[in-house]
């Protein structure tokens, strides 16, 4: 199971990546291996605001349907459009080429209440 | 991230088939080798011009281009078999070696029900007074018909301890829909439909979902350690803005909900309703009511309790019994008495309070016709000793798979069981590689993963149709397995070997969606 | 002696107690508190052995008469149903399975629901079809919630000559969600008034509905309606509840519908006092997410080999619960395959025959009607079902009743403010009416 370091982390089994004033989203290794292989995936359009804590979309597999929480509040300024046709980018990177959307945040200090590397691990390591 | 069931799908990347289970491969029950058959697609065979029925000459009488628009005329469609009788028949005979049925064997699928279907009733159902009669035939020409459905309500109505039944339902989901609809109007008529129902963890996904559609906020309650609800729980989450609870009795473990008189009475105190899920109604049959516990309403599926055909996914029928208070507001039609026989009242000036039709004409009245037949076979003996017999199938089940597989629960189980994969994950098998190694011995698996309160959860449902020497084999096969799953755990995760396709890949099924035929089409 | 459903023995279930340690069946019901318990037997009739059980239900389906075919359609079409698909039909292994959820011990379901998919496709002109619904007035409730939730949009305009039956299970579907239901009249033609169409409809509309045929038997304006729906912004959905009709009419689909519903009834399945039978619900691709009911897919086994699986379940209630599509669960498979056992025989070239006998003997029943002195009340085109003005079309059904005839619907009973309401009598003709009945019909009829 992976846990990189350059990345921050929710509880929801998201992470977060600082890029350049912005944010790269996505899910983590756990929580694509709890989810088994996914099908489908939906995401907001670019422009969409998100809400720290609600959902913007929802990641798919053949029997479970998660919620994706957004882990700061925000604008949508990029989105992962590839992903429709090829959900399986999420099981086999989920950290670079499976990233979902970017996010212009409205107050970055929202991110410093997310886990680091070591805090999730644990965290994850008690679900079990 | 939600995956509660612990289902995690994904085409299996070890081992190339093993070795076929039992002795000389044939499985403990009865699986061994036969002859089936490839068979593709009718698209996908035939030539042209031929067709496989026998219909009087046409074409040489009025022709339809001179009264309807050439827009809105089409030849003959493309792409439709052009197959004769015999091809057809063995299309459908090949396809149906294929396929398990009750007729077949054990097939244990809990909360479903699988008890034999009665050729008697088959018979029944398919006599041409029954079968011919139109549903907007006068009523003086369908007084069979309509006696047959006033006495199924009248006999459905005492079996659920309820005032009155109302039979047009289509399935046990709309059941809950209809039931629901009846309850809002209920509150409506009080002055405030309310905005909340309660739906414990253990419910079938149709709750909510039919809570959802008649625009309630559906609150999750919490079933306690030995599988029950609790009052404490209900008390906490009810209040005036709450308009029911809806409770499956026995639950979806297969466990008495034996806090419902004083649940109900929490939720009727405050001014909400109890709704219950009929599903497992088998367990209760002859023995307690659901009117008698202090339920307000609850749907029959005569598919299941009343071994109407499941016929691959249905038709089903789901009558909704309820007390005088909600009468008002039953769906229409209604088949009362009317001198010395009987009529449909389906207009609603005669009924103005009711919440409408839920579907097209009066009912599936096929199944009425199967249903009543059972009933009056069984006689209040046959419905009593039914319940009883169906508890202890799973009883015996239970005694006798306790010591070779988890129970989750400790907690008396009625007419189903519900059982874990916790032992045999130690050798990373699971309740999913023991159904399918289940269908290698001859039996239909158990329902899986679900409910969802349990991880790996494998729910067995014997009914009362099944014979103790049937019940053994099974438990043999199971043990088998749990053995199997300790010396060679890669055979039970290759099967099934023996049907005609072994696991499928349903993460591609989702992924690159075939959904029809097409010309050319290939799927690798 | 016990009954013959329950084969257990009292050794057995001795044997059964004791394995379970249990000194009674009714120690078994513990859990139970016994103040909840019924004790007492259950007031229903004795129990009835076979010989008895059959006269007894013989009697009582002899009180229905059905010597004749009925002339009555109106959303229950009496048509020919070959004996061989009953004979496919009860093989146990189609009758007694369930659901496929285990796809490998159920590739004979899952196949032919695949075809009836297919078939569904090819006949409405769409590209996704489910695998069947309870039956044609849900399936058109749950193709207007799809469009309220795929617009956005709160208002469903429908015609007036859609079946009445149907609208009323849409207005009972709908009771709940606050969306707003508008009818649009016909005209004497029997199609919908698309001048008061084209006014109902704008921006606030989700989806258009148009009966094809209509409740009426005329052949609506499909693609006009479609049309008007189109520039609005709004889905257009057909409804057919005489599927036979498809086999002459153009396919939905080609004229402009984004949805398709109805009934398969009339393929395979009798008219069984109005149930069960198969609806079906087809759509253009993009709605197939938002499509309720179960869906069978094509997919491999682990060994290269081609098979079906139920797929897409994440709409569905087992998965999504609240949030699903639709609370559906059980769907009207049996009676799928009835039609997908029929459909196999007709193919082709047996469905155009069909479709063109039933539009012959329509027409034979209109001359013979005329001849009669009753002449169509609509003049708009028709199928195989029409109504006719005989003067007080309730006295009518009454006297033909005495002599076992279903003679037709009077429209009356739905459509009061109709100018020939107390006369309009809608009566079908198929290919089980031969030409001598229709014209003994037509006779008893005029009396």
């Amino acid at each position: 199971m992976n846990f990189p370091d350059d990345v921050r982390y929710t509880k929801d089994h998201e992470w977060v990546r600082a890029k350049g004033g912005q944010f790269v989203v996505g899910i983590t290794d756990f929580a694509q291996d709890q989810l088994g292989d996914v099908v489908f995936v939906e995401l907001p359009d670019v422009g969409d605001t998100v809400k720290k804590g609600e959902s913007f979309g929802v990641v798919e597999s053949t029997k479970a349907v998660s919620e994706l929480f957004a882990p700061v509040s925000g604008k949508v300024v990029e989105v992962n459009d590839p992903l429709t046709d090829a959900p399986e980018t999420i099981n086999e990177d989920p950290y670079e080429e499976g990233w979902m959307i970017v996010v212009q945040p409205s107050d970055p200090k929202e991110a410093e209440s997310l886990m680091d590397a070591a805090a999730y691990r644990a965290f994850v390591e008690e679900q079990e | 991230m939600a995956n509660p069931t612990g289902w995690k799908p994904s085409m299996e990347k070890d081992a190339e088939g093993g070795p076929a289970p039992g002795a000389g491969g044939v499985g403990a029950g009865g699986a061994t080798r036969g002859l089936a058959f490839e068979e593709p697609l009718l698209f996908e065979r035939g030539s042209s011009g031929r067709s496989g029925v026998s219909l009087p000459p046409a074409g040489d009488g009025a022709d339809p281009a001179s009264e309807i628009p050439a827009a809105l005329l089409r030849p003959a469609i493309d792409g439709l078999p052009e197959i004769s009788e015999l091809e057809v028949v063995r299309h459908f005979t090949r396809l149906s070696v294929w396929n398990y049925g009750i007729d077949t064997g054990f097939y244990p699928l809990g909360s479903c029900t699988m008890k034999y279907n009665p050729k008697s009733s088959e018979a029944i159902a398919r006599l041409p007074g029954f079968a011919q009669a139109h549903p907007l035939a006068p009523a003086a020409m369908v007084q069979g018909a309509l006696e047959l459905m006033f006495k199924l309500e009248r006999a459905l109505s005492e079996i659920a301890g309820m005032d009155v039944t109302a039979l047009s339902p289509a399935a046990g989901a709309q059941g809950e829909l209809c039931g629901l609809m009846l309850i809002r109007a209920w509150h409506e008529s009080h002055g405030n439909p309310r905005r909340k129902v309660l739906i414990p963890d253990t419910a079938h996904g149709t709750n909510p979902a039919s809570s959802a559609l008649n625009g309630y906020e559906v609150v999750q309650l919490a079933s306690g350690e030995d599988g029950r609800l609790h009052p404490e729980t209900v008390r906490a989450a009810m209040d005036e803005n709450v308009a029911a609870i809806m409770i499956t009795n026995p639950n979806t473990l297969g466990i008495f909900e034996s806090h419902i008189a004083e649940i109900a009475e929490i939720v009727h105190a405050k001014g909400g309703l109890v709704y219950g899920d009929g599903a497992n109604m088998n367990a209760l049959l002859g023995v307690a009511r659901p009117g008698d516990m202090g339920f307000d309403v609850i749907q029959y599926n005569l598919h299941k309790t009343f071994a109407t055909p499941h016929g691959g996914g249905g038709p089903g029928s789901g009558p909704v019994a309820m007390k005088a208070s909600l009468a008002p507001f039953q769906p229409l039609p209604i088949v009362v008495q009317d001198g010395a026989g009987y009529r449909l009242v389906t207009d609603p000036r005669e009924r103005p309070r009711t919440i409408g039709k839920l579907r097209e004409f009066w009912g599936n009245f096929g199944m009425f016709a199967r249903a009543w037949a059972l009933i009056r076979e069984y006689g209040p003996e046959g419905v009593a000793m039914t319940g009883r017999l169906a508890v202890l199938n799973a009883n015996y089940v239970r005694a006798k798979l306790a010591g070779t597989y988890h129970l989750p629960y400790e907690t008396d189980s009625l007419h189903e069981v519900v059982f874990d994969d916790r032992h045999q994950k130690a050798s990373d098998v699971t309740t999913m590689d023991v159904a399918k190694r289940l269908i290698d011995h001859g039996f239909h698996p158990p329902t899986i993963y679900f409910p969802l309160v349990v991880q790996g959860a494998l729910m067995i449902e014997p009914t009362e149709t099944e014979s103790k020497e049937t019940l053994d084999r099974f438990v043999e096969a199971m043990k088998a397995i749990a053995d199997e799953a300790r010396s060679d755990a890669a055979a039970v995760k290759a099967a099934p070997t023996k049907p005609v396709r072994a696991r499928l890949d349903e993460t591609r099924a989702a992924r690159r969606p075939v959904l029809r035929w097409r010309p050319g089409m290939k799927v690798e | 002696m016990t009954l013959r459903y329950h084969p257990h023995t009292p050794e057995d279930v001795r044997a059964m107690l004791d394995a379970v340690g249990a000194s009674s069946l009714d120690d078994l019901f513990r859990s139970i508190p016994a103040r909840l318990r019924l004790g007492r037997p259950l007031d229903l009739p004795p129990a009835a052995d076979e010989i008895t059980l059959l006269a007894e239900l013989r009697a009582l389906a002899a009180r229905n008469a059905t010597d004749h075919p009925p002339f009555v359609g109106a959303g229950a079409y009496p048509h020919h149903v070959p004996p061989v698909v009953d004979q496919l039909l009860l093989r146990g292994e189609f009758f007694t399975a369930y659901t496929p959820y285990q796809p490998e011990v159920s590739q004979g379901t899952l196949q032919a629901l695949f075809e009836w998919q297919t078939f569904v496709c090819l006949l409405t002109g769409l590209d996704v079809a489910n695998g069947s619904m309870y039956d044609g007035s849900t399936a058109m409730a749950e193709a207007a919630l799809l469009a309220t939730r795929t617009t956005g949009r709160k208002k469903i305009v429908v015609s007036a000559a859609v079946h009445p039956e149907y609208r009323k299970v849409l207005a009972t579907y709908l009771r709940s969600t606050g969306d707003e239901i508008v009818a649009v009249p016909f005209g004497a033609d029997g199609r919908t008034d698309l001048e008061a169409l084209a006014r109902a409809v704008d921006g606030s509309t989700a989806a258009v509905i148009v009966g094809y045929p209509s409740f009426l038997g005329v052949v609506d304006a499909l693609p006009e309606a479609a049309a008007i729906a189109r520039k609005a912004g709004a889905l257009t959905i057909s409804v057919t509840a005489e599927a036979v009709a498809l086999g002459l009419l153009q396919a939905p689909g080609a004229l402009g519908a984004d949805v398709a519903v109805g009934t398969f009834q009339s393929f395979g399945n009798g008219v069984s006092f109005g149930g069960p039978a198969p609806g079906f619900f087809a759509a253009k691709e993009a709605h197939l997410r938002q499509m309720p009911g179960r869906i069978c897919g094509a997919t491999v086994d682990k060994q290269g080999r081609r098979g079906f699986v139920l797929t897409l379940s994440t709409r569905e209630q087992h998965i999504r619960r609240e949030k699903a599509t639709s609370n559906i669960c059980t769907n009207a498979g049996l009676a799928a395959l009835a039609s997908t056992m029929h459909l196999a025989l007709l193919g082709k070239s047996g469905l155009a025959r069909l479709a063109r006998l039933n539009y012959e003997r329509a027409a034979l029943l209109r001359e013979a009607m005329g001849r009669a002195g009753f002449r169509p009340v609509f003049s708009g085109p028709a199928f195989n079902e029409r109504a006719f003005d005989v003067g007080d079309a309730e006295a009518v059904v009454a006297r033909l009743a005495k002599q076992g005839i279903a003679a037709g619907a009077p429209l009356g009973r739905w459509y009061p403010d109709l100018p020939a309401a107390k006369g309009a009598l809608l009566c079908v003709a198929t290919e089980v009416h031969s030409p001598e009945l229709v014209e003994l019909f037509a006779r008893s009829v005029k009396g």
